[in-house]
């Protein structure tokens, strides 16, 4: 393998991690009103920069990389974005400019108040998210993954408790104990890796790993804590009362972003530090408690009372999907993991349920703003006055059950296609079958919307148009993401 | 016999095996915080049995192991200091400290039995 040297068009890189968090100092500085203006020039300085990052990528065809201080990896750090890391840096960068402007209407400091918590805490936080997310999406080494993983944790967790009730402040500390486990065990993982082959860089790491015991523990525990800070099931139960109690812009951050940091970190792992190491059976393993997400956090999702916990546990069911590609990406001939259309397959459908789930939090926390209640029986003729709340809540769902042009659709359609090929009938009957369900509870809600009979609902507050806007923008997004089949599937090869 | 390095490796396992034991069994918040301190105290022992081993001639210790452990203290502080406010602010609001959810919730019985 060549050295590696800054390209070209490197310090974008740094750009990208560096200006979020140079706005969390300034709005934290600022203070009061202050903060949330430089929380949006920040969001238009970031979108700047990821399509520059993606514009960059594309043009150049390999991947960007910056060395920190001129210091050649191993001895320095390297930052480097391929193809995925480009694709989640702009998915990430859409989403969070799309929160951004919901949130203007709920997270304004009101007049006559210099500061008020909860704006400030909430603006602070959301750049903090973005810039750590960025940091995951670009590290090249494990400890800076380490370090990037738990500012995103410290950023989410007070998110979570932003009303401070009794409840919320319970689901952030439950939230909190599970990721700290998560992220110890990454570190001992780490530890781990660095005594046995002495170098933390992901491309050295790669060249190096032997299928030893040290290297299978070491494996094997920082997935396990990946997946609890992702929740995947059965290290799930945290994640409902945390992300449906906390507030719909929250909620779209926590839901849609935030868990994609962990799984994107189990992605690297697998595909970029283990493609050799890995085994079958852990795979499968790994796919098998996807496919236990799906249909528990569907069947559960039914079964809700309130809609916001409805669409938290569509959320679990939803992130089964992110681990079905494990099995399938694996070459049968070659006992590798090889980053094909499985991979392709499990990118689109998490920049797909980023926009569709953000969206759908939106639109279901302007109906509860709307009715002052969340509760599905009390839906009845809300689909006449809230009309693009509900086409947004439905565009997301569509998206999430996956027809056609849904980026969701095209997630399935390459997985499904991966099944096929890899002769894996199994996992394809689970993705069917977990569409099934989620159109189940999507039709569920809309029926309730849309009833003919029932008397429109007097809305308790007016509702700011911008929000439903902005629900439904994304809704459309993600809708229409399965048309980049034609055009932007290949920048996730590149630099790979 | 085992040198030093072999030693202290065991030690930080055994802390990690006690921690993450007391982690997963102890209900109370504030044992599972004191837990994970000892699985980060394992885990840092850990550093310093590799930084060991991996001593250059003429070195104390691997150098790279030991700023990894420094930020790894930087960074669990917080995590501990952030773990005990919510707890505290919990204490405060509910006059509990307990993640148990007592009362069932007002609106759907059955959706929040299912997190408890």
């Amino acid at each position: 393998m060549p050295p590696m040297t800054t390209t070209p068009g490197g310090l974008l890189l740094v750009l990208a991690v560096l200006v979020p968090f140079v706005g969390v100092l300034a709005a934290f500085a600022l203070g009061g009103r202050n903060a949330q203006r430089v929380a949006m020039g920040t969001m238009l300085a970031g979108l700047g920069i990821a399509i520059a990052v993606a514009a960059a990528v594309a043009r150049s065809g390999d991947a960007l990389v910056y060395l920190l201080g001129g210091w050649g990896v191993p001895l320095g750090i390297a930052l480097r974005a391929d193809g995925l890391a480009v694709v989640m840096i702009l998915a990430v960068a859409v989403v969070i400019v799309g929160i951004g402007a919901y949130a203007r209407a709920d997270f304004g400091t009101p007049p006559g108040v210099r500061e008020a918590r909860a704006p400030l805490v909430f603006w602070t936080l959301l750049l903090a998210i973005w810039g750590s997310l960025n940091l995951v999406f670009v590290s090249g080494d494990l400890f800076t993954l380490y370090v990037a993983l738990e500012l995103l944790t410290f950023a989410a967790v007070p998110l979570v408790s932003l009303d401070g009730r009794a409840e919320t402040l319970r689901a952030a500390l439950r939230y909190l104990l599970y990721a700290l486990l998560g992220s110890i065990l990454y570190l001992l993982g780490t530890v781990l890796l660095y005594g046995v082959y002495g170098t933390l860089d992901i491309a050295l790491l790669a060249a190096r790993v032997q299928p030893e015991p040290a290297t299978l523990a070491a494996a094997a525990l920082m997935t396990a804590g990946l997946l609890a800070k992702t929740a995947l099931f059965p290290l799930h139960l945290w994640l409902p009362p945390a992300h449906a109690g906390a507030p719909p812009a929250a909620s779209a951050v926590l839901s849609g972003l935030v868990i994609k940091g962990s799984w994107f970190l189990v992605v690297r792992l697998w595909f970029d530090v283990f493609p050799d190491v890995v085994t079958a059976p852990s795979a499968q393993l790994l796919a098998g408690l996807g496919a236990a997400a799906i249909l528990v956090g569907n069947v559960v999702a039914l079964r809700q009372a309130r809609l916001k916990l409805m669409v938290a546990y569509s959320t679990v069911a939803q992130i089964g999907y992110l681990f079905l590609m494990f099995p399938l990406a694996l070459d049968p001939a070659s006992a590798r993991l090889e980053g094909g259309g499985a991979l392709a397959g499990g990118m689109m459908h998490a920049v797909s349920h980023a926009t569709a789930k953000a969206a759908m939090f939106m639109a279901a926390g302007v109906i509860y703003a709307a009715l002052g209640h969340d509760r599905i029986a009390g839906l009845a003729g809300i689909g006449r006055v809230l009309p693009v709340s509900v086409l947004a809540f439905t565009l997301g769902g569509v998206s999430l059950i996956g027809l056609p042009p849904s980026g969701g659709f095209l997630a399935k359609w390459l997985l499904l296609a991966a099944a096929v090929a890899t002769g894996q009938w199994w996992w394809a009957a689970v993705m069917l079958v977990g569409g099934l369900l989620t159109a189940g509870y999507v039709f569920l809600v809309l029926a309730r919307a849309l009833a003919s009979g029932a008397e429109a609902p007097a809305l308790r507050a007016p509702i700011p148009r911008s929000q439903e806007a902005v629900a439904l923008a994304l809704a459309l997004g993600s809708m229409l993401l399965g048309l980049v089949a034609f055009t932007g599937v290949h920048l996730l090869g590149i630099g790979r | 016999m085992t040198d030093a390095a072999t030693l202290f490796g065991l030690l930080a396992a055994a802390l990690v095996g006690i921690g993450l034991y007391a982690l997963i069994v102890n209900p109370q918040p504030l044992r599972k915080i004191v837990a994970f301190n000892v699985v980060g105290n394992g885990v840092f022992m850990l550093f310093g049995a590799i930084a060991h081993r991996g001593a250059g001639s003429g070195w104390g210790g691997d150098p790279v192991p030991q700023a990894l452990l420094i930020t790894g203290l930087v960074v669990a502080f917080p995590a501990s200091a952030l773990a005990i406010a919510l707890l505290l602010r919990l204490h405060d609001v509910a006059g509990s400290a307990t993640l148990a959810t007592d009362a069932p919730a007002p609106v759907s019985p059955d959706g929040k039995a299912a997190d408890a």
